[in-house]
């Protein structure tokens, strides 16, 4: 008590500035609560030894209580004008123990920037040419892996142009590419097991397409024919499938975040060897499930993948309207999850993170961010001509200098593990594929009324099968009301 | 309560007066026999009169009704003819109960929310839960309603059976998103691939001066929801059964809690016992007219009825459970009877739970209504603070006597 009344009187001393004292703390010393009124005859501070020098200010003095315990562990105690006690006592650093840990005191009114000067430095080992850069953290693949990457990668790029063109010919009502960041979407894919869930966001049909998702089954699922898995329920390019463990893509933008951690959760909960790895942009990552799902996951301890690719544009917002953090990778230190920068257009360099951040997911329970840096090389989709909000040469340089294909082509050729003839061979042989399966896809017919109240529930309620049985009977009392190709 | 026991499969026939053994158990579908397949008992409400028998209504001939008891709302009078004294306890206990059985019956079972864990809820629902199945399984998550909805049905999708708790209904506001989009949508729009059992439960409605971001009526803004099911429990007897019957339901449900219902005591059957989620609760037969309420405003119905029956008057009251869908079977029957209809809810006048109960029942029952249906609901206002505010908000006992009193002159 005596000692709290002192202190007071210090605070109001101090605060009449009737000197300045240096803003310290020593370590406990008991024999220092002593000297107070020692203290406050003091007209000039003491001199502090090099390692200690601390900018004159008002000083920061008073009592600070541990909260944690109630107990005083260590109290924040007024300066000694004894500088040869100081210089050989314990540091001058004090910290106390707040709830949530240990925390340093400093006399220094800091504020931490918003901004470090550098940016994060983003992983790459193969440069624009395709050479490996000297020196570089590589993880080694296999011919036949670094092919069958290589040829889905290709697949992508021919599947992505062709079902673009059959939208605008009216074939189908919209469609997405992924045009630039089909690195991102196989080399990911590529490093992962089947047994880990994938919650994509919609940017992402290569991981299904490396899975072993047919060009048939893709174009069934954009035509909404009665094959379609989603039993043409969904919207063009909401590609899901249980058995490659893809979750149906949802429209709602970063919701599949939280999914994945749910998801996690489970697969922690039943102490099974895989994990989930959800996939967001740049736009993403300012929601609120964004925040709310990498927080929970690092407090759950859970071992999910959040991998944004950061491809610059969420439709016409550029990042700089998106965020002021350097990107999305810092934001992984303020949930307490590791992360890593990585050139999205780089398959190789994505491989190996994915590889490693799977690893580290699983083994130390632990999410993990990655974030990719690329370039949305087309438009947001078939809705949008982003030609209206950037240059053209912007794109087009993206296009031809980054471009994520031509880049491994040039390592794989070099490798000798490719050629042009055999490029020409599996581009001709999947446009025909997939000029085979839309013809397949248009000519399948659609879903039936049936599948139109299915599945709302496990069993269709009383006010459903009533509905489906009004219109029904409307359709078949106006059948020329109805397209001619309704099935009921 | 529940003196009935049904049976799957061939009609079996019950004689209208025979109080089942409950060794003669078997199982029993609510809907199309071959569809679902259930494990479990289901018990069929006790106390519907059905005239002429069971065949042919519906769809629903595998159900037979015997007696009609008058049930009042704290004595269980033909349970506890039928068996064993049971147990007395308070309604956040019954849920507690019903949620404990089956996380004991089901590993997959788990609960997620704010405070669940070690503080046991903010009601005492998941009270001793956490020491006994560990941090995991009942787990506390950080604030923020849309994305541990959206934890649930990951974790859903992947097999697990999730509770998700809103430390208030009102809180699950910001998890719209999440249980509109993905909870009810993901069965259907991934052509039935993956499926969501979420039960998402929470304690809404007026309680006492609680404000009004704490007094909101969550299920009028989720009844249009397509894909989940609604349920709002009123007793201790329904809440476990309802809370039982919810977590082993393939869909999502939603069991709506009232804040003000959780120390409700009654002596529930020591046995096992799960309800129905698609049915109504006949609480008190009788003939002039049938009131239709769920939740706290029971209570005050049957305050009511006991002044109505001193005037002379005989209503028929039904708690209706389930919101969504609505059981128009046992509401229709009743309506078939007694020509007059009375819905007394806590919702707002527009767009509750009464307006579309008003609209299903004058599209279905038209023919059989001697006067237009009658909806008591609370006033388009937030709920004020004020005690006597927030008391005139609510629809009281003397509304109702004399709403009775109006329609049935």
């Amino acid at each position: 008590m005596a000692l709290l009344k002192s202190s007071k009187c210090i605070m109001h001393h101090l605060k009449s500035n009737k000197f300045r004292m240096l803003g310290f703390t020593s370590s406990v010393s008991n024999s220092l609560f002593s000297r107070h009124h020692h203290l406050l005859r003091t007209v000039s501070p003491p001199l502090l030894p090099n390692h200690a020098r601390v900018k004159p200010s008002i000083a920061f003095s008073g009592r600070f209580e541990s909260v944690c315990d109630g107990k005083q562990l260590h109290t924040a105690t007024q300066f000694s004008n004894d500088i040869n006690q100081l210089s050989s006592e314990a540091p001058l650093e004090e910290e106390l123990n707040f709830p949530g840990g240990k925390v340093k005191f400093t006399p220094e009114r800091i504020f931490t920037s918003g901004s470090d000067n550098e940016r994060t430095q983003c992983y790459r080992v193969l440069n624009e040419n395709g050479q490996l850069i000297v020196d570089s953290d590589l993880f080694k693949i296999s011919k036949e892996l670094a092919v069958k990457m290589y040829k889905d990668m290709v697949t992508l790029q021919v599947m992505d142009t062709i079902f673009y063109e059959a939208q605008r010919q009216g074939r189908i009502s919209f469609y997405l590419s992924t045009t630039g960041e089909e690195a991102i979407n196989i080399a990911s894919a590529a490093a992962l097991n089947n047994n880990d869930f994938v919650f994509p966001q919609y940017r992402e049909p290569g991981v299904l397409l490396w899975r072993g998702f047919t060009l048939q089954e893709f174009a069934n699922q954009l035509f909404g024919n009665k094959y379609d898995y989603g039993k043409g329920r969904q919207l063009a390019i909401h590609y899901g499938s249980k058995k490659h463990n893809y979750i149906t893509v949802s429209s709602t933008v970063a919701t599949q975040i939280p999914h994945a951690v749910g998801a996690a959760y489970s697969m922690k909960m039943e102490n099974q060897d895989s994990c989930t790895i959800t996939y967001f942009g740049d736009g993403g990552s300012s929601t609120g499930d964004f925040h709310a799902g990498l927080n929970f996951s690092a407090v759950m301890e859970v071992p999910v993948i959040f991998f944004c690719r950061n491809n610059g544009w969420a439709i016409s917002t550029p990042i700089s309207d998106q965020f002021r953090s350097d990107g999305i990778v810092v934001r992984g230190k303020a949930y307490g999850i590791p992360s890593i920068r990585v050139d999205g257009n780089d398959a190789l360099a994505i491989y190996s993170v994915v590889y490693e951040a799977r690893k580290m997911a699983i083994e130390k329970q632990t999410p993990v961010l990655i974030e990719a840096l690329t370039y949305r090389a087309g438009h947001h989709s078939t809705s949008d001509d982003s030609t209206k909000y950037r240059p053209i040469d912007e794109m087009e340089w993206w296009r031809d200098n980054q471009n994520p294909v031509k880049r491994f082509r040039l390592w794989i050729e070099n490798e000798g593990w490719w050629s042009d003839r055999v490029e020409s061979e599996h581009r001709s042989n999947i446009r025909k594929q997939l000029s085979q399966a839309i013809q397949a896809a248009e000519r399948v017919e659609k879903p039936s009324v049936t599948d139109m109240f299915n599945d709302v529930y496990d069993v269709p309620t009383k006010n459903l099968s009533e509905q489906e049985i009004f219109l029904r009977e409307n359709i078949k009392k106006h059948a020329k009301d109805y397209p001619y190709n309704v099935i009921t | 309560m529940a003196s009935i026991f049904q049976g799957i499969g061939a009609a079996t026939s019950l004689s209208s007066s025979t109080l089942f053994d409950s060794k003669k158990l078997q199982l029993c579908s609510r809907r199309s026999l071959s569809e679902r397949k259930t494990s479990f008992v289901v018990v069929r409400a006790a106390g519907a009169k059905m005239d002429g028998g069971s065949s042919g209504i519906g769809g629903r001939a595998d159900q037979l009704v015997t007696n009609a008891v008058a049930t009042k709302a704290d004595t269980p009078a033909a349970a506890a003819a039928a068996s064993k004294p049971g147990h007395e306890l308070l309604l956040f206990e019954a849920l507690r109960e019903g949620l404990e059985e089956e996380m004991e019956r089901d590993a997959r079972v788990c609960v997620m929310g704010e405070d669940v864990g070690h503080y046991g809820g903010s009601y005492k629902v998941t009270k001793g839960l956490a020491p006994k199945y560990g941090d995991l399984r009942v787990l506390d998550t950080p604030i923020a309603e849309n994305s541990f909805t959206g934890m649930g049905i990951g974790a859903a999708m992947m097999g697990l059976r999730p509770i998700i708790e809103g430390m208030n209904m009102g809180f699950l506001l910001l998890a719209f998103n999440q249980i509109s989009n993905n909870c009810g949508m993901l069965h259907y729009t991934s052509g039935g691939q993956f499926k969501i059992p979420v039960v998402i439960r929470g304690p809404g409605g007026v309680g006492r001066q609680l404000g009004a971001e704490h007094s909101q009526r969550l299920e009028s803004y989720f009844q249009s929801i397509p894909g989940i099911q609604m349920v709002a429990c009123s007793t201790p007897y329904n809440a476990k059964g309802l809370m039982k019957a919810a977590i082993r339901s393939d869909n999502p449900v939603i069991l709506f809690e009232h804040v003000l219902l959780y120390n409700l005591k009654e002596t529930i059957p020591d046995e096992e016992y799960v309800l129905n989620l698609e049915e109504a609760e006949m609480v008190r037969p009788g003939e002039h007219v049938t009131i239709l309420t769920y939740s706290r405003m029971r209570y005050h119905v049957m305050q009511a009825a006991k002044t109505l029956v001193n005037k002379g008057y005989d209503p028929e009251v039904i708690d209706i459970r389930s919101l969504k869908p609505f059981d128009l079977h046992t509401i229709g029957n009743s309506i078939k009877k007694t020509h007059r209809v009375l819905i007394v809810e806590e919702c707002m006048r527009t767009g509750g739970i009464g307006a579309s109960l008003t609209a299903a029942i004058s599209e279905n029952f038209h023919d059989y209504l001697d006067a237009p249906i009658v909806c008591l609901s609370s006033q388009d206002v937030p709920t004020p603070y004020a005690g006597t505010l927030e008391e005139w908000t609510v629809v009281q006992p003397p509304q109702i006597v004399a709403a009775v009193e109006q329609l049935c002159r």
